[in-house]
């Protein structure tokens, strides 16, 4: 089992390796993350009931939910990759902290967006400076720290390690937007899915967002894979297997001739 | 684990845990700053400043939603299960707003104790449900206190009863 693990790990560091099975697996994430989410929105939004309070408004929470909570599960993902990257030197990984920054950003906005606009009807404001809302805001800022530092610093080692630094140490406010709700009071309610207890929320609406997160997941999967993929291209575009991947690449004339 | 990265992720760690600890110090001192409502209970022990802008919060209490006669203007009390305060405001209430539900208003206490609030938002809690199956619990909630009413009054006619019997 350990040994097994390990040579996985050494193969994740084979930028050759990974770009081979990402190809293989980007397809599969694609298909399943489409039915997923095709299902979960068109079940969510057409044929789930309305909520008693809030009518049909509450059913923004098929996009809001998803997005907020990947938008963590990302910056866990490029802090684990930048620990990894700093502590045992695999490139690999500052290759995949790099690639997830702008997803996780644009995760992030679309969390803010979504609850504002479900937050003008409900609450009777856009924005309000709880502790919720303000920590998923400080999110939204450490990615984008995470970005300018990569934009700012030519040198890419340097770069590499101070990105890696900021997103481990942003990783506090990770448990602070969790526990925000229950440590101070706050306009935003408290979690409706946690893992120790029941979901606060009607089975038939509860599967449909379950499934859009699950599509979430997946869909993610294969947007970090693609840009992983981009991002390889170039930095290894003087070695053997991308030259020889471009050489044998079908192009267009090709099949033209 | 070579040494060399051993002691890299020691580094890490310890740096990671030193900055939580500072941040956990800091959020713990401005706790009071980062509540974005004062309770009932804080305000009826004299924590809240008079006179001076701030949001208190918590459940409208059933039966106390009262219109003043220029018709705008709306007064309830406002409960966190210890105490209440009463809060007037004038102002459209947003839609989510009716007794029993929480709220937060902003707002200042004047000098008689009254939250005269400027703005006044809803708060929804965690709970999600069709409407057949909130009436069915409201329904049961309805039953379950008209058993428990049948019930006592049974229990004093037995009362009665027995009494008679015992004649």
């Amino acid at each position: 089992m350990w040994t097994s693990l390990k040579r996985l790990y050494h193969k994740m560091g084979s930028p050759k390796w990974f770009y081979e099975i990402s190809t293989r697996w980007s397809p599969w994430f694609l298909l399943v993350g489409s039915a997923l989410m095709l299902t979960g929105v068109v079940w969510g939004l057409a044929f789930a009931p309305a909520d008693y309070l809030q009518g049909n408004s509450f059913r923004i929470i098929y996009i809001h939910v998803p997005a907020s909570l990947l938008s963590q599960s990302a910056y866990i993902m490029m802090a684990a990759a930048g620990l990894v990257g700093l502590v045992w030197k695999m490139k690999m990984s500052f290759v995949v902290a790099k690639v997830i920054a702008p997803i996780g950003a644009s995760l992030a906005i679309m969390s803010l967006l979504t609850g504002a606009i479900w937050g003008k009807p409900t609450w009777g404001t856009w924005w309000v400076w709880d502790a919720r809302l303000t920590s998923m805001l400080i999110l939204l800022f450490l990615y984008f720290g995470v970005i300018a530092i990569y934009n700012a610093i030519e040198n890419e080692e340097m770069a590499n390690k101070a990105a890696g630094i900021l997103a481990i140490v942003g990783s506090i406010n990770i448990p602070i937007i969790k526990y925000s709700v229950e440590w101070w009071n706050t306009l935003h309610q408290p979690a409706t899915i946690t893992m120790t207890k029941k979901p606060t929320m009607a089975p038939e609406m509860f599967i449909p967002l379950l499934l859009t997160i699950i599509g979430f997941y997946c869909w993610f999967a294969v947007w970090v894979f693609a840009r992983t993929r981009n991002e390889l291209l170039w930095r290894e575009r003087r070695t053997k297997w991308v030259k020889n991947l471009v050489i044998n690449a079908p192009t267009n004339s090709g099949a033209h001739q | 684990m070579h040494p060399q990265r051993k002691q890299k992720l020691f580094i890490i760690l310890f740096m990671l845990s030193g900055i939580a600890l500072a941040v956990g110090l800091m959020l713990v001192a401005l706790k009071e700053n980062i509540n974005l409502f004062y309770t009932p209970t804080q305000i009826a022990a004299g924590e809240a400043p008079k006179n001076r802008t701030i949001r208190a919060g918590g459940m409208v209490v059933e039966g106390s939603v009262e219109r003043v006669k220029d018709g705008l203007t709306v007064r309830f009390g406002v409960s966190d299960g210890a105490k209440e305060i009463k809060i007037s405001y004038t102002g459209i209430l947003p839609d989510l707003f009716s007794e029993g539900q929480g709220i937060v208003a902003l707002g200042s206490i004047n000098n008689q104790g009254e939250f005269i609030a400027s703005e006044v938002l809803a708060k929804h809690d965690e709970n999600y449900m069709p409407p057949e199956v909130a009436d069915a619990m409201e329904k049961a909630k309805y039953n379950a206190k008209y058993q428990s009413d049948l019930q006592l009054k049974d229990a004093s006619k037995t009362g009665d009863n027995s009494t008679q019997g015992a004649y």
